[in-house]
C-alpha cells in the first residue's frame, strides 16, 4: 500500500492507467412506457469528485440508484474498479464498496449515532462488541475525515448537517470507497454546505471517490473534478469542471440557451395597492411568529422578502393572503381593510384583487389526485366563466384549462392527466396560470421555483416580470437569495418575525448575510 | 386487612397479570415492529380453545399448548400475510381475526364436544399444574419471608415463571442484540434497514412469529393452567387490555410488567370488594366495583404516565420505492 503510493506520487501518470472506480456501459432503465435511462455511459475516475447534473426527471437518480442496487438495470454493464459486477441489491452495492448518502436521511431518529451507524452491519448477534468496534472506527474515521460527531448523542438532537455526517460515516463505517451523495446541500445552510465541501475534498485526497448529484451549479463549478450532464434519461455529455462554465452547462442540461440572469428594466412604481400595517401574528401554539410589521407594495414594483425559513415569512403570507387571523395589525387593499372576522377570508380577499401562490403547492396550492383542468378552476368554481347556477361547464373549463396550458407552456399538453403526474415545475405553472390569469391588482407568490427545472425557472421569473411590467405589484417571499435579488426592486429582510432592514437587491451578499442573521450590517462593518 | 390477607391477594393479582403480561409483551414485538395487533385478543382465544381441546381429546396438555401456539401462530400469519404482503389495513386484519375466533372458537367447539361451544373439564393431571420450588414448605416457617415465598413465588404453574421471566428476557434482546436493535429500527423507520440491506418483510415475519407464540401461551394459561377448560369468550377482553397496557407502558418491557401487575392488583382487590359494606356509602352495586380496575387504571396511567409515542411506523405497511 505504501510503496503503492510512493509510486504514484513519483510517476502520477499511472494513477490513469488504475482502472476507473466506476464504469457504466450502455445502461438502461425502463418504468412501464417510460424509459428512465437510455444507453447511458459513463466513467467516475478514482480519486476524484464526479459532478453529475440534469433537470429534474433527467435520470441522475435512477441511474445512481442502479449502481446503488435499488433498481436492476433492463440492459447494460457495470463495472466497479475494472470487475463487472451485476448488483443485487443494498447491500451487495456495500460489499463492492459503493456506499449512498441519500437526500432524505436514511436514520433512526430516537436511536443514538452509534446504534444508527452499526445498523445492518452489527456483525455479531450481541451488540456489545460491534459497538465497541465501531467507537473506535469512528475515533479513526472523526480523526481521518474531520467527521467529529458525538457517538452517543441520539439523532432527533442533532442538526441536519450533523445528520448527514452521519450518513457519511454510515457509508465509510462500511467501507465504501465510491460515495453517491444525492442533492446534499439541499436542507443544509450556506455554512453547512461550506464544511460538507471540505469533508468532501478531504475523502478524495485521502482516496475517496466521490459522486455528487445537484442541480446547483455553482456547487458543481465549486468542488467538482469532471461533470456530467443528464437530459431526459440520456448522457449529454462528460466535461472537466475547469473547461466549462455555468452557462455552458446550463446549455447541456435544458438543450438550448437559458438565461440565468434575469433581464428587466428599473421599475415604474405606481400607487400604493398593498398596505400592511403594525401586522403581528401568533402561531396556533401561541408562538409570535410576526413582529409588528409594516411596508407598503405599489402597483409595479416586485417586493422581496428575504430570510433564512422560519423566520415568520410563511405566516406572514397566510395572514395576507387571509388563509390565517393576525393578532393585531391592519392590511388593506387598494386602501380597503381586510376584515379577518369569519369564514371564507381568503375568498374575500381573493375578490378585493389579490392573487395568491402559496409556499407549497402540494400543501395548499394543488389537489394532486385532481386532474390538470380540476386544479386549473379550483377555488374559481363558482365563477361565471365556468357555467351559471350549481352546475360546473366541464367544456368551458376544459378550454379554459387548454388556453393556460397554452400560455403557460405547460407540458405535457394534457388537461386530463392527473396533476401527481406533471413535473414540479409544471405543477408549479398550473397554480401560477390560474392565479395570473385573471384580474388581479397583486400577486403575493412563496418559493415559487422550489423543487422547479432551471427551463421552468426562466419562464416561471419571465412571468414574474411581465405581470409586474403590466403595472401590477408583486409581493415575493423565496429562502433563495439570488432569486429574491435577481427579480425584486426592493428587497426586505425578515429575522425572527421582524423587518430588519430594506435592501436594494445590488446590495453585496455579505450584507445581506449579515441582516438574514439578525445582525445590523452598519454595526458589523 | 392484615398481611395474612395480603399474600392471597397479590397471589390472585399474580395469576390475573400473567396472561395480560404474555398478551402484552406478544403486542410489544409486533408494534415494535411497526404492525398493530388489534387482533391479540382472537389469538389468545383461538390459542385457549386449541389448549382446551387438545388436551381435552388427547388427554396430553403439552399437545396441547403446542396446538396452542401453533393455532395463534397461524393466525399471526394471516395478519402478516395480509399487512405485510398484501399492505392491507392492519386494524381491520385484526378486527377480522378476532371476529373469526370468536365464531370459529364456539363453532368448531360445539361440532366436537356438542356442549354449546364449550369444551370438557379437564381432569387435574390433564391441565398445567403448579409447581412447588425446592424448601417452600421448609422455608415457609421463617416469619414474615416464609410466607412470602412459600405461598406468593412459590406453588404457580410454570408459565407464570415464564411470564415474569419473559420480562427481562424481552428488554435484554431489545436493548442488547441485533435482532433487537433491527427490530426497534424497522417500526421507527423501515427504510433505514432496508438501505442498509436488510430485509424489512423477514424482519416483520420474525416480530409475528413471537407475538404468535407469546399469544398462544397467554391463550393455553387461561384454559388449561387458571381454567379447566375452554368457554366462549372466555378472554373477555382481555387482549384488548394487553394493548392499552402496552400504550400504558409506552412500548416498553419494563413498563409493561409493572402497567399488568397494577391492573392484576385491582382485578384481585375488585373481587374481594364485591359485596363488602363500605362506611358511609353502604353497599356499591357490583357492576361499579368490577368497572373500578378498569377506570382506575385509566385514571392512575393517564394521570402519571405523560404521553405515550409510538414506534413512528407503527400501521404504516411499507412500500419499497424512492
Amino acid at each position: 500500500m505504501v510503496e503503492n503510493q510512493t509510486q504514484n506520487a513519483q510517476q502520477p501518470a499511472s494513477a490513469a492507467e488504475l482502472p476507473a472506480a466506476i464504469d457504466l456501459k450502455g445502461v438502461s432503465k425502463s418504468f412501464g412506457p417510460v424509459q428512465a435511462n437510455k444507453n447511458i455511459n459513463l466513467t467516475v475516475k478514482r480519486n476524484s469528485i464526479h459532478g453529475i447534473v440534469g433537470e429534474n426527471g433527467a435520470g441522475k437518480s435512477t441511474l445512481m440508484s442502479i449502481l446503488y442496487g435499488f433498481y436492476t438495470a433492463d440492459a447494460g454493464e457495470i463495472f466497479v474498479n475494472g470487475q463487472k459486477v451485476s448488483i443485487k441489491d443494498s447491500s451487495h452495492a456495500l460489499e463492492l464498496g459503493v456506499g449512498m448518502v441519500h437526500q432524505h436521511f436514511m436514520l433512526v431518529e430516537n436511536f443514538t449515532v452509534l446504534e444508527n451507524i452499526i445498523l445492518g452491519a452489527e456483525g455479531d448477534h450481541l451488540l456489545a462488541s460491534s459497538k465497541a468496534a465501531a467507537r473506535e472506527e469512528l475515533a479513526r474515521l472523526a480523526k481521518d475525515y474531520g467527521l467529529e460527531v458525538d457517538p452517543d448523542a441520539v439523532i432527533e438532537d442533532l442538526s441536519v448537517g450533523q445528520e448527514q455526517r452521519v450518513e457519511i460515516l454510515k457509508a465509510l463505517y462500511r467501507g465504501a470507497d465510491v460515495l453517491i451523495l444525492d442533492e446534499p446541500t439541499g436542507v443544509l445552510t450556506p455554512t453547512e454546505a461550506d464544511q460538507l465541501f471540505r469533508i468532501l475534498e478531504q475523502l478524495r485526497d485521502e482516496g475517496k471517490t466521490i459522486i455528487l448529484i445537484t442541480h446547483k451549479l455553482r456547487e458543481i463549478m465549486a468542488i467538482t473534478d469532471t461533470v456530467s450532464v443528464m437530459r431526459q434519461g440520456t448522457m449529454v455529455g462528460t466535461v472537466a469542471t475547469e473547461d466549462t462554465s455555468p452557462d455552458k452547462l446550463a446549455e447541456m442540461m435544458v438543450g438550448r440557451r437559458v438565461l440565468l440572469q434575469v433581464e428587466k428594466t428599473a421599475a415604474q412604481p405606481g400607487q400604493k395597492v398593498l398596505e400592511v400595517e403594525g401586522l403581528s401574528v401568533t402561531d396556533e401554539m401561541g408562538v409570535p411568529r410576526v413582529k409588528n410589521v409594516s411596508f407598503d407594495v405599489h402597483a409595479g414594483e416586485i417586493v422581496g422578502i428575504a430570510g433564512v425559513a422560519g423566520n415568520g415569512q410563511s405566516q406572514l403570507l397566510e395572514a395576507i393572503s387571509g388563509m390565517f387571523e393576525p393578532l393585531l395589525g391592519e392590511v388593506r387593499i387598494n386602501g380597503k381593510a381586510i376584515d379577518f372576522h369569519g369564514e371564507g377570508v381568503a375568498d374575500e380577499v381573493r375578490e378585493m384583487g389579490l392573487a395568491h401562490v402559496p409556499e407549497d403547492r402540494h400543501k395548499m396550492g394543488l389537489v394532486t389526485q385532481f386532474e390538470e383542468w380540476e386544479n386549473s378552476v379550483l377555488g374559481y368554481e363558482d365563477s361565471e366563466k365556468y357555467g351559471k347556477g350549481p352546475m360546473l361547464s366541464l367544456s368551458a373549463a376544459r378550454s379554459e384549462a387548454e388556453k393556460r396550458i397554452e400560455m403557460f407552456d405547460i407540458r405535457p399538453q394534457n388537461p386530463r392527466l392527473k396533476t401527481a403526474n406533471f413535473s414540479g415545475g409544471n405543477q408549479q405553472k398550473i397554480v401560477l396560470a390560474r392565479e395570473m390569469d385573471r384580474d388581479l391588482d397583486i400577486l403575493i407568490v412563496g418559493q415559487p421555483t422550489r423543487g422547479v427545472d432551471i427551463g421552468a425557472i426562466e419562464f416561471i421569473h419571465k412571468q414574474i416580470i411581465r405581470l409586474r411590467d403590466e403595472g401590477k405589484a408583486v409581493l415575493l417571499v423565496s429562502v433563495e437569495l439570488d432569486e429574491i435579488r435577481a427579480l425584486s426592486d426592493r428587497v426586505l429582510v425578515m429575522f425572527d418575525g421582524e423587518i430588519v432592514t430594506q435592501l436594494p437587491p445590488t446590495a453585496s451578499e455579505k450584507e445581506f448575510g449579515l441582516a438574514m442573521a439578525g445582525l445590523d450590517p452598519a454595526e458589523n462593518e | 386487612m392484615g398481611f395474612e390477607d395480603i399474600i392471597p391477594l397479590l397471589n390472585s393479582s399474580i395469576r390475573f397479570a400473567v396472561p395480560l403480561l404474555l398478551a402484552c409483551l406478544a403486542g410489544l414485538y409486533s408494534e415494535r415492529s411497526g404492525i398493530v395487533d388489534i387482533g391479540l385478543e382472537g389469538k389468545m382465544l383461538g390459542a385457549a380453545f386449541a389448549a382446551a381441546a387438545v388436551a381435552a381429546l388427547t388427554g396430553d396438555v403439552w399437545l396441547g399448548m403446542l396446538a396452542a401456539i401453533g393455532v395463534s401462530i397461524s393466525m399471526s400469519m394471516i395478519h402478516a400475510v395480509a399487512s405485510i404482503n398484501l399492505r392491507g389495513n392492519q386494524v381491520i386484519s385484526g378486527v377480522a381475526l378476532n371476529f373469526l375466533a370468536l365464531g370459529g372458537t364456539v363453532f368448531i367447539g360445539h361440532s366436537i364436544f356438542k356442549r354449546g361451544g364449550t369444551t370438557p373439564n379437564l381432569a387435574k393431571d390433564e391441565r398445567i399444574g403448579a409447581i412447588e420450588l425446592p424448601l417452600a414448605q421448609e422455608i415457609g416457617q421463617v416469619p414474615v419471608i416464609g410466607p412470602i415465598y412459600e405461598q406468593l413465588i412459590s406453588g404457580h404453574s410454570i408459565i407464570v415463571y415464564f411470564a415474569f421471566l419473559a420480562v427481562p428476557i424481552t428488554a435484554w434482546v431489545l436493548m442488547k442484540t441485533r435482532f433487537g436493535l433491527r427490530l426497534r429500527a424497522v417500526g421507527e423507520n423501515p427504510k433505514a434497514l432496508d438501505t442498509a440491506g436488510i430485509s424489512v418483510f423477514l424482519l416483520r415475519y420474525q416480530a409475528l412469529v413471537i407475538t404468535g407464540i407469546l399469544c398462544g401461551i397467554a391463550g393455553a394459561y387461561l384454559s388449561t393452567a387458571q381454567g379447566a377448560n375452554f368457554s366462549e369468550n372466555m378472554t373477555a377482553g382481555r387482549g384488548f387490555i394487553a394493548l392499552a397496557a402496552l400504550i400504558f407502558a409506552k412500548w416498553k418491557p419494563w413498563n409493561a410488567l409493572w402497567t399488568c401487575l397494577l391492573f392484576g392488583v385491582l382485578s384481585a382487590a375488585q373481587i374481594r370488594l364485591q359485596g363488602v359494606e363500605f362506611p358511609i356509602i353502604g353497599e356499591v352495586p357490583v357492576q361499579v366495583i368490577q368497572a373500578a380496575p378498569y377506570v382506575l387504571t385509566v385514571i392512575l396511567l393517564a394521570g402519571f404516565i405523560g404521553r405515550a409515542v409510538p414506534p413512528k411506523a407503527v400501521g404504516q405497511p411499507y412500500v419499497k420505492e424512492r
